[in-house]
């Protein structure tokens, strides 16, 4: 490159950068133009090391702080999960901070709930309101009375706080509405969690099979970035999807699957991989347990047999299971994380977990590794108050498999008031309304409470229902609990605070021991400062708090973490195997090799709703974060082109969707494209806001979760299947 | 076809270009019916003319011109976004930019006219002009004694006139990326219209029984010709590349054919063209309906031109696609 | 001479538009506006479908018209890469440039002066890759001097195939797709 001389440098500033802002700028920065000019580096431009926020994958980044205002956010390269490169709404997190609609100061509800109406009130009189309420619920009906919903790391301190009132009822969204069907899939199999972030090898497999999973659009940062990195390496994609997704545009071989059948279509594969003898024998004689039963059973599950089910061609389900074979073990299945589909997700979930162990790719390379951690002690606080009554969501063991609490389960309980009544409900960061099915129920179900309490940094739709809402301060404005990760390589990381927040907003760690302090719960906050909790645990795990904040990571050395280098061949299930027939399932009930149930068809007329993910947001969370709604302001509802042509509806075409209970949803714009199969109709979760604070989102595009009023709940585990409603376009003027 | 969207939304581009209002549009007819009143007062001063009539039209035009052209700046001026760096066009000239050259052409033509002007000078204010004006006064008179003075006056306002009528058309046919502009008849097209405007209005205002006759047979010439151009224009879209033909379609069977063809080819052409020919062989009155008609045809081919142009593109983006 | 452009993998891309939004920090994008942006193109019958995802931008032609057009210099082609640029306080928001070019690329900023890509020169200079380059999750984006051949772009274009987008306007742009 071209040395520079002063000339051409004073041109360029002045091309590239302007001066004065007078047009309406996403936010005022007036010290980043000469901040530029001089180029990064420069000492009037900070950095500052955390990790994100704006999803839970919690990638490092790299604030930079030009003139004591945010200027932009890079991802950290010395962090594994982002290699030094943020995903869309990393980047765009600096909208969070400047973000126009977000909570400034503590509220309490002045009217009816959900009219959202407030009074702005101290964080003092908030909190001894809280704390009153909390005690009159713990005196009246004992503190399991009160429960948590809670999503994401930030979390944590409430948690704590929770546990140390006594209240054993903590529940997330992530487990019965998102990955809790996966994770039991593969524990009745491999006896472990795929866990989070995913312990999939996905950069060193050969061969990637992806079954309604929209990788690309669902922007796990690692997970993009390695299949990226593999399809650059050749490897082969196959993508089973009802939808032409991003990925199936990548793909070796694209399966039209009909939605509701993908368990037949895994069913068929095993089928060919196993009546072929394509699977990995030695690795199954060593590993396995009950696999002469289990092929006997999936005998019948042939490719002609999964045709009619599935619209798949049989020569299609079997060339690309023998693709899937021809690499392994370094085939990967991937296990998927939003799977509550039909209801049989569990089964399903296993069934791919079953594939994976006929290839022999779990703890192989391009496959499934085993994480490795930092092992940090956790801070030692006094024990937690047992409850004799126990969790409230899951009376009788109803769902077996359930291993977490079930937010659904606790918000029957909370109908219902059995197995006891839960009277106050504490959420965190995660917007119930359109997290959870039925949203009506929700809202009978917050009827019956004497408390809702909202913590968060916007003005979401369950904010709108709250009796007290308390700002939260954005994650670039705070510290949060030390990220130590089960990772491919060990780190832990540091969340602080790299500019001030605007207004009234405090952080969790504080809000919670404010509100334990309340409570007379000063024993379990014997420390006075987040930063004085840090220090000790990681002086006692052996780290150096100055090095971990200034480098914002602190990296371990790389453990074993396929078969192959070292690490036991252990299975944490009955058997101490890879279980192909399972009989504990049996035990129970259930298949001990899954079997496929067709679900309801739509009714003629009738479109089956699917939704899924952009790369640009993140659940319901990001709406009002400027710089990512101006890459989508709205979401629209994908409908198959000649679909669209019998109805008389083309793109940009403004209607309505009407499902089967008369719900009708927000107008939003019709998709006519050929990237979708005629008998769905797909949007983008998260949109069609109703919130009053969310100025910018509300009335942009519809809702699915509106649409979602049925589920059908998985047996083993209260997962609730959420693909299961069918609607009409009802055409708008 | 294939499915294009575009994430894209950046307004005046985005569904579609709409960079240039009514301002550009107004500018252009503006500046195209000065340059053919500059043709006109030119050749009227070049050929002596002005001698032989006392109510000579070139007396008139240059006044009316002067505030036209005004106008058409102010138009051009209101369109500019970034209107304190205006001065820029003048420390510069880019070879390249035809408008540069227009810049640097309208500077040139102000002083043209207003130097036609001030031959009429003594006869018009002759009595009234005292103090600092009247050093001028005395100069215009001069110059009105050497006829190969004026005669070059007349000659420089026929060729600046010439050269601001083609510089309307080229300014847009320069832009490769919109087809329907990407024309090298359009300069002629907007020459000849531009003529014919002001032959009309001229024809209009005229109180010179003759000259009013000669400008209406001059009107007609210019009529009959634009219609040759415009057909020219079309046939040489049409055999172009399919971007270009798409764009032909846009005046021939789409969105802007209906005032393409009623308002600029049947009322702002051929109905005044009979009316005129009719006039001219005395068989109907003169009236001021036909030169109105074809000012107004004049104006509207300017915006169906501009309009339908920024909606001319390479690619077949599919406005209710994007976003 | 250097001669700068990206080469843009297109069996890499997603379409996630973090390049969009890197932009947007980076050099400050108004609300509303884009300097990038993400095309997606679709061609055949469900299910026998193609897709391919572009991040497209300003192409810094080598025949730049949005240059030629300009009535006052403030479109330039700057010397270090051949990189086309717009100095703000000689631009006087005619919008001749938008018109010229044929990838719509540039835009009125709110200030009113003419917009658009400037391969973050700014970082350029400084030895970085542009913003849009720096941020690809997928390491789609390649940046560099297209006349050295040893540059990555300039091997991947050597090895293969790619195109431009609408190469038929005649502006000979600096984006190349690989595919």
């Amino acid at each position: 490159m071209n040395s520079l001389t002063r000339r051409k440098f004073l041109k360029i500033g002045a091309t590239s950068v302007g001066v004065a802002a007078a047009g309406r700028y996403l936010y005022d920065l007036p010290g980043v133009a000469q901040a530029i000019e001089r180029g990064a580096g420069d000492e009037d431009v900070q950095t500052i090391p955390t990790y994100c926020d704006i999803c839970f994958w919690k990638c490092g980044v790299i604030a930079h702080v030009a003139g004591g205002k945010l200027w932009k956010l890079e991802g950290n390269p010395a962090d594994p999960l982002s290699n030094g490169r943020l995903c869309p709404r990393g980047t765009g997190g600096v909208g969070a901070h400047y973000d126009p609609d977000r909570l400034r100061a503590p509220l309490l509800r002045k009217s009816v709930r959900g009219q959202e109406e407030w009074i702005e009130v101290t964080w003092g009189e908030a909190l001894d309101f809280i704390a009153g309420k909390m005690q009159s619920i713990k005196s009246q009906y004992g503190p399991e009375a009160m429960a948590l919903f809670s999503h994401g790391i930030g979390g944590n301190f409430l948690k704590h706080t929770l546990k140390a009132y006594g209240s054993p009822n903590i529940a997330a969204p992530s487990f019965a509405q998102c990955r809790g069907p996966r994770d039991v899939g593969f524990r009745l199999t491999f006896g472990e969690d795929v866990s989070s972030p995913e312990r999939t090898d996905i950069r060193n497999a050969k061969c990637i099979v992806l079954i309604g999973s929209h990788l690309g659009e669902n922007m796990h940062n690692t997970q993009v970035q390695e299949f990226a990195e593999a399809i650059e390496q050749g490897a082969t994609v196959i993508v089973a999807d009802p939808r032409y997704s991003v990925a199936a545009s990548k793909a070796k071989y694209y399966l039209p699957v009909k939605p509701g059948t993908d368990l037949a279509l895994l069913l068929a594969w095993m089928n060919v991989i196993v009546t072929e003898q394509l699977y990995d024998a030695e690795y199954i004689a060593a590993h396995g347990f009950g696999f002469e039963q289990f092929a006997a059973e999936i005998l019948h599950n042939t490719p002609e047999w999964a045709y009619p089910l599935t619209g798949v061609e049989p020569a299609l389900i079997r060339e690309s299971a023998r693709d899937m074979a021809r690499f392994r073990p370094a085939t990967l299945i991937h296990p998927g994380r939003h799977v509550n589909w039909y209801g049989d997700d569990a089964q399903r979930s296993r069934a791919i977990a079953l594939l994976n162990a006929l290839l022999g790719s779990w703890g192989r390379k391009g496959g499934f590794y085993y994480p490795a951690n930092m092992d940090l002690p956790g801070y030692p606080y006094p024990p937690y108050p047992k409850s004799d009554k126990g969790k409230v969501d899951n009376p009788d063991h109803k769902y077996p498999f359930a291993h977490e609490t079930i937010t659904t389960g606790i918000r029957e309980a909370t109908l219902t008031g059995t197995p006891y009544p839960i009277k106050g409900w504490m959420v965190y960061a995660t917007n119930l309304l359109q997290a959870l099915p039925n949203e009506a129920e929700t809202i009978r179900a917050i009827q019956k409470l004497d408390l809702l309490v909202v913590v968060d940094v916007i003005p979401s739709e369950i904010a709108g229902w709250a009796d007290v809402v308390l700002p939260e301060s954005v994650y670039l404005e705070r510290f949060d609990d030390l990220n130590v990760e089960w990772f491919r390589d060990p780190f832990i990381s540091i969340r602080q605070p790299v500019v001030k927040s605007p207004d009234d907003q405090q952080p969790n760690w504080w809000i919670a021991r404010e509100l334990a302090l309340r409570l007379g719960l000063a024993d379990y906050y014997p420390w006075q400062d987040i930063e004085e909790y840090f220090r000790f645990r990681l002086a006692a795990g052996g780290y150096n708090y100055e090095e971990l904040k200034e480098q914002g990571i602190l990296r371990g050395d790389r453990q074993p973490i396929y078969f192959d280098e070292g690490v036991p061949a252990e299975f944490g299930t009955p058997s101490g195997k890879i279980e192909f027939y399972s009989l504990q399932l049996a035990e129970h009930g259930f298949d001990p090799v899954p079997r496929f149930t067709p679900p309801p068809e739509p009714p003629p007329g009738y479109f089956r709703l699917l939704f899924g993910r952009a790369p640009v947001h993140s659940f319901s969370r990001t709406h009002t974060n400027r710089v990512l709604m101006d890459m989508m302001n709205e979401n629209e509802v994908w409908v198959n082109a000649d679909v669209a042509a019998r109805l008389g509806l083309k793109s940009g075409d403004r209607v309505k969707l009407k499902n089967e209970d008369g719900v009708i949803s927000n107008s939003i714009k019709v998709k006519a494209t050929e990237r979708i199969r005629t008998d769905c109709v797909y949007l983008v979760h998260g949109f069609g806001h109703t919130a009053k604070g969310m100025r910018h989102a509300r009335g942009r595009g519809a809702s699915d979760s509106q649409l979602i009023t049925r589920y059908v709940v998985d047996p083993l585990m209260g997962g609730t299947g959420m693909n299961v409603n069918f609607v009409t376009i009802e055409s708008e003027g | 076809m294939p499915e294009l969207t575009s994430t894209r939304m950046n307004p005046l581009l985005d569904p579609a270009l709409h960079i240039w209002g009514w301002e550009i549009p107004v500018y252009l007819f503006l500046g195209g019916l000065v340059a053919g009143m500059m043709l006109i007062s030119g050749y009227l001063i070049f050929s002596g003319r002005y001698r032989e009539r006392t109510q000579c039209a070139c007396y008139q035009v240059p006044t009316i011109s002067l505030l036209l052209l005004t106008l058409g700046m102010l138009a051009l001026f209101l369109d500019l976004e970034h209107k304190g760096f205006t001065w820029r066009l003048y420390t510069t000239f880019e070879l390249t930019s035809p408008m540069s050259w227009g810049a640097w052409i309208l500077l040139l033509v102000y002083p043209a006219i207003a130097v036609l002007l001030l031959l009429r000078a003594p006869d018009a204010w002759g009595a009234k002009w005292h103090g600092w004006l009247r050093p001028v006064l005395v100069w215009s008179s001069t110059l009105r004694e050497n006829p190969s003075a004026v005669r070059a006056i007349g000659v420089l306002n026929m060729l600046l006139g010439g050269m601001l009528g083609m510089y309307t058309g080229v300014l847009l046919s320069a832009v490769g990326a919109r087809p329907l502009w990407n024309s090298a008849i359009l300069w002629l097209l907007f020459l000849v219209s531009g003529a014919s405007s002001a032959a009309a209005l001229v024809h209009m205002i005229a109180q010179d029984r003759d000259e009013r006759e000669l400008l209406a047979k001059a009107d007609n010439g210019f009529l009959v010709l634009e219609l040759f151009v415009i057909a020219l224009y079309l046939i040489g879209l049409v055999s172009s590349t399919s971007a270009h033909q798409q764009a032909a379609s846009l005046l021939l069977s789409g969105t802007y054919a209906p005032v393409f063809w009623v308002f600029v080819v049947m009322a702002g052409i051929l109905l005044p063209l009979i009316v005129q020919i009719l006039a001219v062989q005395h068989k109907v009155k003169h009236t001021a309906i036909p030169p109105l008609l074809v000012l107004f045809g004049g104006l509207v081919l300017r915006f169906v031109i501009v309009y339908a142009g920024q909606t001319s593109h390479w690619i077949p983006v599919t406005a209710a696609a994007l976003r | 001479m250097a001669r700068f452009g990206m080469v843009i993998d297109t069996r890499k891309c997603v379409g996630c538009m973090d390049c969009v939004v890197a932009c947007k920090t980076e050099n400050r994008v108004p609300e509303g506006y884009n300097r990038d942006w993400i095309v997606t193109e679709v061609g055949g019958k469900f299910p026998t479908l193609n897709m391919e995802i572009r991040s497209e931008r300003c192409n810094h032609c080598d025949h730049p018209p949005c240059v030629h057009c300009c009535p006052t210099g403030a479109s330039h082609v700057h010397d270090l890469g051949g990189v086309v640029l717009v100095t703000h306080n000689e631009c006087i928001g005619c919008k001749a440039c938008l018109a010229a070019c044929p990838y719509d690329a540039r835009f009125i900023h709110p200030e009113g002066y003419a917009d658009k890509c400037t391969f973050c020169i700014h970082r350029v200079e400084q030895g970085q890759l542009p913003a849009c380059v720096a941020v690809c999750p997928t390491h789609c984006m390649y940046f560099g001097d297209l006349e050295d051949p040893n540059s990555d772009v300039s091997r991947l274009l050597a090895t293969r195939q790619h195109h431009s987008v609408m190469p038929e306007a005649g502006t000979a742009p600096q984006i190349f797709y690989l595919t």
